[in-house]
């Protein structure tokens, strides 16, 4: 038994069938439970007040947006290294969720910062780099949109995944590697594991978060299906075409 | 519905708009599904026929 077995279409659809209709259901009940936990169930800040409430979005989303663009490097280093269709087909299908996150956490944190800095935006090294970040995924999936041949377009898109990367690195550390700017450092450090969140506000922002992993999962998950599905609809076509 | 105070309009633009994005999300999503799975099992019985 190997991972690479989920290299062909047919198990990965397989496998994909098995799987969703559990993660649906799961990343359903922790995101609608942590947002409406968070929503109506946990205090204001001291000194944020209710504006604290827009955690439960902008923190999840700002994770995904950064995961998302890792999933899809690893899939297209996948694709460069063993010229698996569906590896590439993922990073294809994971893009578009990317690029909402990113967007649901600009937009978020635009909101939130407003009445905390007294600003929509500032060019912050973490605004910022999140900013090219969604570029970066917009000119992804044009790039993807662009070329024809799907091979080439996997090339391509993968090469620009590469370069992309840089900034969703800088999107996570940008906060450490420039000591400056209105963005706070993160809430939740990976590496240290002690983290700045109240308990109370703590467990529905983790409730929230790996709702929105597992509804990326899924989505993915389904997307990537319905990619497979238009690729085997465009070869059919292709070879009754030739052959007629 | 929880006490927002003075910021109770950032705070619930803040949900509508993520809220909105990710039903648009989902929903397109799952409208491009059904439409390559009509597209394949059209594409299949294509391919029946001529066979």
């Amino acid at each position: 038994m190997s991972i690479w077995q989920y290299a062909n279409p047919v198990k990965f659809l397989a496998l994909s069938a098995k799987v969703q209709p559990t993660l649906w259901l799961i990343s359903g009940i922790c995101v609608v439970g942590g947002l409406v936990w968070g929503f109506f169930g946990t205090p204001d800040d001291f000194r944020q007040g209710s504006t604290v409430k827009i955690i439960y979005l902008h923190v999840p989303s700002a994770l995904m947006a950064i995961n998302a663009w890792f999933m899809m490097l690893v899939t297209s280093l996948i694709w460069l290294i063993r010229r698996h269709h569906v590896s590439a087909l993922a990073a294809k299908a994971a893009a578009p969720v990317g690029v909402v996150m990113t967007l649901i956490a600009l937009v978020t944190g635009a909101i939130w910062g407003q009445p905390m800095w007294g600003t929509w935006w500032a060019w912050d090294p973490r605004l910022t780099s999140f900013l090219i970040l969604f570029l970066f995924y917009l000119g992804y999936i044009a790039l993807w949109e662009a070329i024809e041949d799907p091979d080439t377009a996997a090339d391509l898109t993968s090469v620009l995944c590469l370069v992309g990367s840089v900034f969703a690195i800088l999107s996570r550390y940008a906060v450490q590697f420039w000591n400056q700017g209105l963005h706070q450092g993160t809430s939740v450090p990976v590496v240290t594991g002690g983290r700045s969140v109240a308990d109370v506000f703590w467990y529905p922002l983790l409730t929230s978060m790996v709702g929105f992993g597992l509804l990326f999962v899924a989505l993915v998950f389904y997307r990537t299906g319905t990619e497979i599905r238009l690729r085997r609809a465009r070869a059919l076509r292709a070879r009754v075409g030739r052959e007629l | 519905m929880p006490e927002l105070g003075k910021y109770a309009v950032e705070v619930l633009s803040a949900y509508a708009a993520s809220l909105v994005l990710l039903a648009a999300l989902i929903l397109l999503t799952l409208r491009r599904g059904r439409a390559a799975r009509a597209a394949l099992e059209e594409a299949e019985a294509e391919a029946r026929r001529d066979a």
